[in-house]
């Protein structure tokens, strides 16, 4: 039945079948590649014989990879700091979100704190400044760089304000002629209230953190320092910086360079975003546009 | 009295992210005075030699600038074109498919780049189009000769456009497929009562009924234009393709963070950052005016 559905169906649409059959290989296609190349023998590999099934299938690079230690270490520095921004970013979010939600009536100067926020969503100072700022705090080189920084996110903070502020009034109205203040309000009415919006944000902030490369890179001065990310570019740009004065130097780092190492590396980086991807695919059109068109 | 107390308890709850702000956002806009300074650490940035515009006016002598900026729009304009078309053709596409597993798989492989992260999918793709990769294979198969794509001057920019789309392009129909979902069902009805063909209902109804959103869209997209996307050319580019693959962010990174500019690279980010406010705020602005869209 199902089956019949689906040829009445590419009868009807055949061309467009056909154009997201294609779109949607493309996007794998290289994954499974990737993947591949990480199950098979290295010297298969690297003659250029695998393409989307192993060859020669082997574990031998994972095996290699448990022995790695800058890999592991870099691994569990990206798990902390994912952990640590969550617990810090998501808890300094909902609390400014929480009284960002009220109005300049109850809550006199919450419209300089918004256009402050706003300010800093809008301006930066720039590479350099913020570089330098991060120096001054004197947390370089510590995973505190890595969280810091970036823990407030305005457009986190006014995702998540606008979803309290489509809570009723009346139930805070009703909390509060029970003696509940703020504090209590937030925790026992507005959190419970929010849990699909409150896990959208921590989605964000996983995949941010998890796949930010760029300020390990650049704050942190020891290579045993760095998170996950930073480890795996590191790895691929000193291939392709080396490859390219000529051809032949290209063809030989390939060979040396553990292509199927490199690719189990990719794969196991890739695994806890994939973990989380069905909660993303879940709750992500939560988030899709920070406001809304007014109908 | 209680009143207070209640405000009180919200001025606590904002404190967090202000001092979060204070150190990280706000005291850094000091560091905008080294844009003005021939910039010593040693020294600081009160007291390292105040040179004015010079700076500024080395950065438009240099022919770098001239370079770097052409690349930045050059790759940044057709990213947000390509962008903006390719997601809705692909919504379009997909709400023409009644099976729904066929329609579920499809969304579900071809969201999926948007949320690696360019350092694995800069890894994955410069193994797929290295020379010995799989895309040189199937183009030597064809009997052609293979192309190195990220260190060719010739293709660089065509696959930093073609790569981003090819992250972006399943992320991006989300929207599109959401707006056409809100399109009222009686208006399809009377389009096919009125003998209406397929592309017709398409062109008549489904069009019309997501252009505030593609409006939205179009409109948001005008505060990235300065944003070539800094992640994915640092991961991917090279000194061989500097000519046409470095942008604004890549050159602000090497001159400050590698050769120790300071001032020229500071000098380069603020203009970039002003440029940018304006772009962003105006952006907001022109969409609170044609469909009425406010952030908060």
């Amino acid at each position: 039945m199902k089956k019949n559905g689906f040829l009445k169906a590419l009868k009807a649409n055949w061309w467009i079948v056909l154009v997201l059959t294609a779109l949607t290989l493309l996007c794998i296609l290289p994954i499974i590649h990737t993947v591949a190349l990480s199950f098979s023998d290295q010297a298969r590999a690297a003659a250029g014989e695998v393409f989307f099934i192993p060859k020669g299938f082997s574990v031998n690079s994972y095996a290699k990879l448990l022995k790695e230690s800058t890999f592991l270490t870099a691994f569990w520095i990206s798990i902390r700091r994912v952990l640590l921004a969550l617990l810090i970013s998501g808890g300094v979010t909902i609390l400014a979100a929480y009284a960002l939600s009220k109005s300049p009536q109850v809550f006199p100067g919450r419209d300089v704190y918004l256009w402050i926020l706003v300010f800093t969503m809008l301006f930066n100072a720039g590479t350099i400044p913020w570089y330098m700022a991060i120096r001054r705090a004197g947390i370089m080189d510590t995973i505190w760089a890595l969280v810091l920084p970036c823990a407030v996110n305005a457009y986190n903070i006014i995702l998540m304000m606008n979803f309290f502020r489509g809570i009723p009034t009346a139930l805070e109205e009703a909390a509060r002629v029970d003696g509940a203040g703020p504090w209590r309000t937030l925790f026992q009415i507005y959190i419970p209230l929010s849990k699909p919006s409150i896990a959208t944000i921590a989605l964000f902030i996983v995949v941010y953190h998890w796949n930010n490369f760029y300020d390990g890179l650049v704050l942190m001065s020891r290579p045993s320092h760095y998170p996950l990310q930073t480890y795996i570019y590191q790895l691929t740009v000193t291939i392709d910086v080396r490859t390219i004065t000529n051809i032949d130097t290209l063809k030989e780092l390939l060979k040396v360079s553990g292509l199927t190492l490199n690719a189990s590396k990719l794969v196991v980086s890739m695994v806890p975003i994939l973990l989380v991807y069905p909660f993303l695919q879940r709750y992500f059109v939560t988030g899709l546009t920070l406001g809304a068109v007014k109908e | 009295m209680k009143k207070a107390r209640t405000s009180l308890a919200y001025h606590i709850m904002m404190l967090p992210s202000m001092i979060l702000l204070l150190i990280f956002s706000i005291l850094p806009l000091s560091g905008i005075l080294i844009a003005f300074e021939k910039y010593i650490p040693a020294k600081g940035i009160f007291r390292s030699k105040w040179v004015g515009l010079a700076n500024f006016e080395y950065m438009f002598q240099i022919p770098d600038s001239a370079q770097v900026l052409t690349n930045t729009l050059i790759i940044a304009i057709s990213k947000i074109i390509m962008n903006l078309i390719v997601p809705i053709l692909v919504a379009l596409m997909l709400n023409e498919i009644r099976t729904r597993w066929f329609k579920r798989t499809v969304q579900t492989v071809v969201y999926l780049p948007h949320f690696m992260s360019w350092v694995i999918l800069g890894g994955i793709l410069s193994n797929v189009l290295s020379l010995d990769g799989i895309v040189n294979q199937f183009i030597q198969l064809l009997g052609m000769e293979p192309v190195i794509f990220l260190a060719n001057n010739k293709t660089f920019r065509a696959v930093m456009i073609i790569t981003d789309v090819w992250k972006e392009f399943g992320f991006g129909s989300v929207v599109y497929l959401a707006a056409i979902t809100g399109i009222n069902a009686n208006l399809y009805e009377a389009a096919a009562i009125d003998g209406a063909s397929r592309l017709q209902r398409v062109w008549h109804v489904t069009l019309p009924g997501i252009t505030p959103t593609i409006v939205l869209m179009a409109t948001l997209s005008l505060g990235n234009v300065l944003n070539a996307g800094f992640e994915q050319i640092f991961t991917m580019y090279n000194p061989m393709v500097y000519s046409t693959g470095d942008i604004i962010d890549t050159y602000v990174h090497r001159t400050g963070l590698v050769n120790a500019q300071y001032g020229l690279a500071t000098a380069v980010g603020l203009l970039k950052s002003l440029v940018s406010m304006i772009l962003i705020a105006g952006s907001y602005k022109l969409a609170e005016v044609t469909v009425d869209y406010r952030i908060f």
